[in-house]
């Protein structure tokens, strides 16, 4: 009988932890796997674009960056990024009050509803508004008699930026919301407190972070999209150019250095976001905790 | 304020959480509602506090119509089962809350605040957040924030639900005393008898959706009205038998005399309690022999399984007193007698 | 209605009717145009335009170039995700913080980029045109390019699910004498699965519909490397409307019904993550 025990605690491993990971070689050959995929994927890119851009010099990069086009270009990202960013944040915030804080029917179909422009093509995108208000669509004769124009005018490539950003910041808030229910609300209306009393003073410090999270993806998206805007900007240089159209028509006069200077403005604005994204994600996986109410907290303090 | 239901009614999904609920509780008494989970107290606490609507009846605050006033105007201090904190909010603020809405002066918010500080004994901690306080020290200060604003009716859902045992004994103590000094109407949720018999003056004992017994404590204990109290509240022993003849039923050994209003051959259900079980070591009258299977150390209790014959056995429990004292032991003969217990017919 | 009397916290009408007014004008309007303007095509016309060889050799192209970068995606998305979440080396916050680069980075730069370098003179295109291969204006160009902006799907799909893994599962395995080859393929990864999957069609779904970073990389050439979405620009700058139209409607229904599939996936096989 002893002999049979002795034979079974041989046949454990000795380091138990040796077999709760990888072989050292397997590790080894995994993160150079990874690190090689990233530096081509994603470093190499990001070398190309600067070193693309500083191609003919410091002096030629400002010529272009400072030309009256590429500033009418940036001009109207920003206000086409300002305008999603506002109406996506209101309706975010909107859509996540109604589908966390209440019970109706057709609730995950709402849901589904406002996550369609994520999985529709730019394109599509940019196409649903040409049918809409473009000389051959619904209300393009229309339009075009009380000399309205949105398509090939700045509406349009306003309302292309909307579409494709329009999930972002709901997208964010409707699961955080829900994680952290509806108590601290309840809580506020039984003491007395009014709706927009309970949304400034309770609700929005409790999401500002998921919010802000939110509003950077948003933003960048705005500001980066091209395919949507492509369809509907009609490409008129300096009235109805953004960032990424002015990089396309500069590549497509094989401008090559003056598309890679002012690509490396919405590089430059890419690693912000990054940067920013990770510096905000933190707070908002705190925020995501909900406060420990178990056994457990009261030995902790 | 006082609190009066009339045939309050609430159906969730087709589940009848609550099903034609009246009562009346006077101004300035303390009052549990005890049951176990999914019997609708919290459903019909929520709907005192507004926190849900009534399918059908009405509810009356201070005899005033209030079933479709707005929990905002309601005036009831409301604590939450998980205390629901303002986590970003100081416990300063926590407390001064529903005085800033009511746009109280900065003077009286702080003079308020401090009060209650002192009365939950955190004072100096009002500048802490709800994450660096204790699960005790959360739930002094959810109900100070309830009762901040004077409210006529404090309700607590499951007050101390979340803490551990050390914790719940202070904190009982404390709502004792709270409620002595405030004198505010208080409605407690709880699934905890002792913490129910301990602490509320009157007793309302809920069951898939109804009330089964309102009465005081030593009432509920000593005279369950329903076969779900007896079993419920405090252990129990129970027999299926037959009424033997007008106002006798016998098992075992055991002879009980019974209201005459059950007739011969009906089916009862007889329920005793471990410690109404009289046991002693030598006969005195009325008792039946026993013999002692097994014994089980219960704290201030020795609890014993004992076997009266004809494959029969109860459990008596003994204070540990009197066991040692007895010095009974496993195998051992003795004498026991029922000496309190409730028919129900089954 | 009843659950109209239910409602305790305030703000139900406001939040609901903005919630609806905005999806309506900016989502769902424009999409019924697009199926109000495909209805006024006859069937034989709809088929026409889009079984055209022309558009049947554009889907082939973007199907199989983001069937391929999808499953190129899930292979080394796992790897990136298994390296972040259970290997520490230096430099992981950094490569945690680039994998978002493809969702940040304006597909337009990211097109332009990646020409530049597989392109016969860029950085690594140099290095194949000896060997005869050329990266760009290729499908190979084209898979690259979709492998691009598909790649943060999968990676961020994957993370969140094996950091909630329970460590303890993995011990139980080694404790009734698995091996570790063993406890990673029949304990780790099929808890994966449904995230892997979920991955998956995100990245794919993302590349069918792709076009920024894809129109200068493909170079162009009807029949070989002309993809759908650009089928759609073409015929647009062309007038010609009908066929933009029910192009973009087969695209549309396409991503409806990999959007519900994603759902389905989330819905269903998502059910014992939640223990």
């Amino acid at each position: 009988m002893p002999e049979t025990l002795k034979m079974t605690f041989k046949d454990k491993p000795n380091d138990p932890t040796k077999t709760l990971t990888e072989p050292r070689w397997v590790r080894w050959a995994l993160v150079s796997l990874a690190l090689l995929f990233v530096g081509l994927f994603l470093v190499l890119p990001l070398v190309e674009v600067f070193s693309a851009a500083f191609d003919k010099g410091f002096t030629y990069y400002l010529s272009v960056v400072r030309d009256p086009v590429a500033l009418s270009a940036i001009q109207l990202t920003l206000i086409s990024a300002l305008f999603s960013v506002v109406l996506n944040t209101i309706f975010g915030l909107a859509s996540a009050w109604a589908i966390t804080k209440f019970q109706f029917p057709g609730k995950n179909l709402l849901i589904t509803l406002i996550d369609i422009p994520f999985s529709v093509s730019p394109v599509v995108a940019g196409l649903i508004y040409v049918l809409l208000f473009g000389l051959q669509g619904i209300w393009g004769p229309w339009l075009a008699a009380h000399n309205i124009h949105v398509i090939f005018a700045v509406p349009g490539i306003i309302l292309a930026t909307i579409f494709v950003t329009f999930p972002f910041v709901s997208r964010e808030l409707i699961p955080l919301m829900q994680e952290q229910g509806s108590d601290e609300e309840e809580a506020a209306l039984v003491l007395g407190a009014g709706g927009w009393q309970i949304f400034w003073k309770v609700t929005l410090p409790n999401i500002q972070w998921g919010l802000l999270y939110g509003v950077i993806l948003c933003n960048a998206r705005a500001m980066g999209e091209f395919g949507a805007v492509s369809v509907v900007s009609g490409h008129i240089r300096g009235l109805t150019d953004t960032l990424p159209l002015h990089v396309e028509i500069l590549y497509n006069e094989y401008n090559f250095t003056a598309a890679f200077a002012v690509a490396s403005l919405l590089t430059f604005l890419a690693i912000v976001t990054l940067v920013a994204k990770s510096l905000v994600g933190a707070k908002y996986e705190q925020e995501k905790q909900v406060l420990p109410t178990s056994l457990e907290s009261e030995r902790t303090v | 304020m006082s609190i009066e239901v009339k045939n309050l009614n609430k159906t969730f999904n087709g589940f009848k959480a609550v099903q034609n609920i009246s009562l009346k509780l006077e101004s300035g008494s303390l009052v549990a509602l005890l049951g176990p989970s999914g019997s609708g107290k919290s459903t019909l606490l929520r709907m005192i506090a507004g926190l849900e609507i009534p399918d059908t009846g009405e509810i009356l605050l201070t005899g005033r119509e209030a079933t479709h006033v707005s929990a905002k105007e309601r005036n009831v201090g409301f604590v939450f089962q998980h205390y629901a904190l303002f986590k970003h909010m100081t416990v300063f603020e926590n407390i001064a809350f529903g005085l800033r809405v009511r746009k109280q002066s900065e003077k009286q918010i702080r003079d308020r605040v401090h009060e209650l500080l002192s009365l939950i004994q955190l004072s100096g901690l009002d500048k802490r957040y709800p994450s660096q306080l204790s699960g005790g020290q959360r739930q002094r200060v959810a109900v100070a924030r309830a009762l901040a604003p004077r409210p006529g009716v404090l309700l607590l859902d499951e007050p101390f639900g979340a803490l551990d045992a050390k914790v719940r004994e202070e904190l009982r103590e404390w709502i004792l005393r709270l409620h002595e000094e405030s004198h505010v109407t208080t409605l407690f949720v709880t699934h905890d008898q002792n913490e129910a018999l301990e602490v509320a003056s009157r007793i309302l004992i809920m069951n898939n959706g109804k009330i089964e017994q309102d009465g005081t404590p030593i009432e509920i204990f000593d005279h369950p009205a329903t076969h779900f109290i007896a079993q419920f509240v405090g252990e129990t022993n129970y027999i299926d038998t037959e009424v033997t003849e007008k106002g006798l039923a016998v098992w075992g050994p055991f002879r009980f005399s019974i209201d005459p209003k059950f007739a011969p051959h009906q089916k009862i259900r007889i329920y005793f309690r471990p410690h109404d079980v009289y046991v002693t070591e030598s006969f005195e009258t009325l008792q039946v022999k026993a013999r002692i299977k097994k014994t089980r150390f219960k704290g201030t209790v020795i609890e014993y399984l004992l076997d009266i014959g004809e494959d029969k056995s109860i459990f008596a429990q003994v204070p540990k007193g009197v066991a040692l004292a007895s010095g009974f032991k496993e195998n051992q003969d003795v004498y026991a007698a029922i000496t309190a217990y409730h028919v129900f017919p089954l | 209605m009843n659950f109209q009397k239910s409602r305790v916290l305030p703000g139900f009408g406001l939040a609901m009717g903005l919630t609806l007014t905005y999806l309506c004008l900016i989502v769902l309007f424009p999409l019924a145009a697009l199926v109000l303007k495909t209805s006024a095509l006859s069937w034989g016309q709809f088929v026409q335009e889009v079984a055209s060889p022309r558009v049947m050799a554009s889907y082939r192209l973007t199907f199989g170039a983001s069937f391929v970068a999808a499953l190129c995606n899930s292979v080394f998305g796992a790897v990136l995700a298994w390296v972040l979440v259970r290997y520490d080396f230096p430099g992981r916050q950094v490569v945690d913080a680039l994998i978002d680069l493809p969702f940040a980075l304006p597909t337009a730069v990211a097109g332009i980029t990646l020409t530049a370098i597989y392109a016969p003179n860029g950085v690594i295109g140099k290095l194949f045109a000896p060997l005869g291969i050329s990266i760009a204006y290729t499908p190979l160009g084209i898979t690259l390019a979709l492998i691009f902006i598909g790649l943060p799907f999968v990676v961020r799909t994957l993370q969140p699910v094996l950091e909630s893994l329970d460590p303890e599962m993995e011990k139980a395995a080694v404790s009734l004498g698995a091996t570790r080859w063993y406890t990673v393929t029949r304990v780790v990864l099929p808890s994966l699965l449904p995230a892997w999957i979920t991955g998956f069609s995100l990245a794919f779904a993302r590349a069918v519909g792709e076009y920024g970073s894809v129109v200068f990389i493909s170079g162009n050439m009807p029949m070989k490397t002309e993809i759908t979405p650009l089928i759609i620009i073409t015929k647009l700058e062309q007038y010609d409307y009908a066929g933009a139209t029910a192009v973009g409607l087969v695209m549309l229904v396409i991503s409806f019904c990999l959007l519900l599939t994603i759902n389905w996936v989330q819905e269903h096989m998502g059910r014992y993550r939640a223990h």
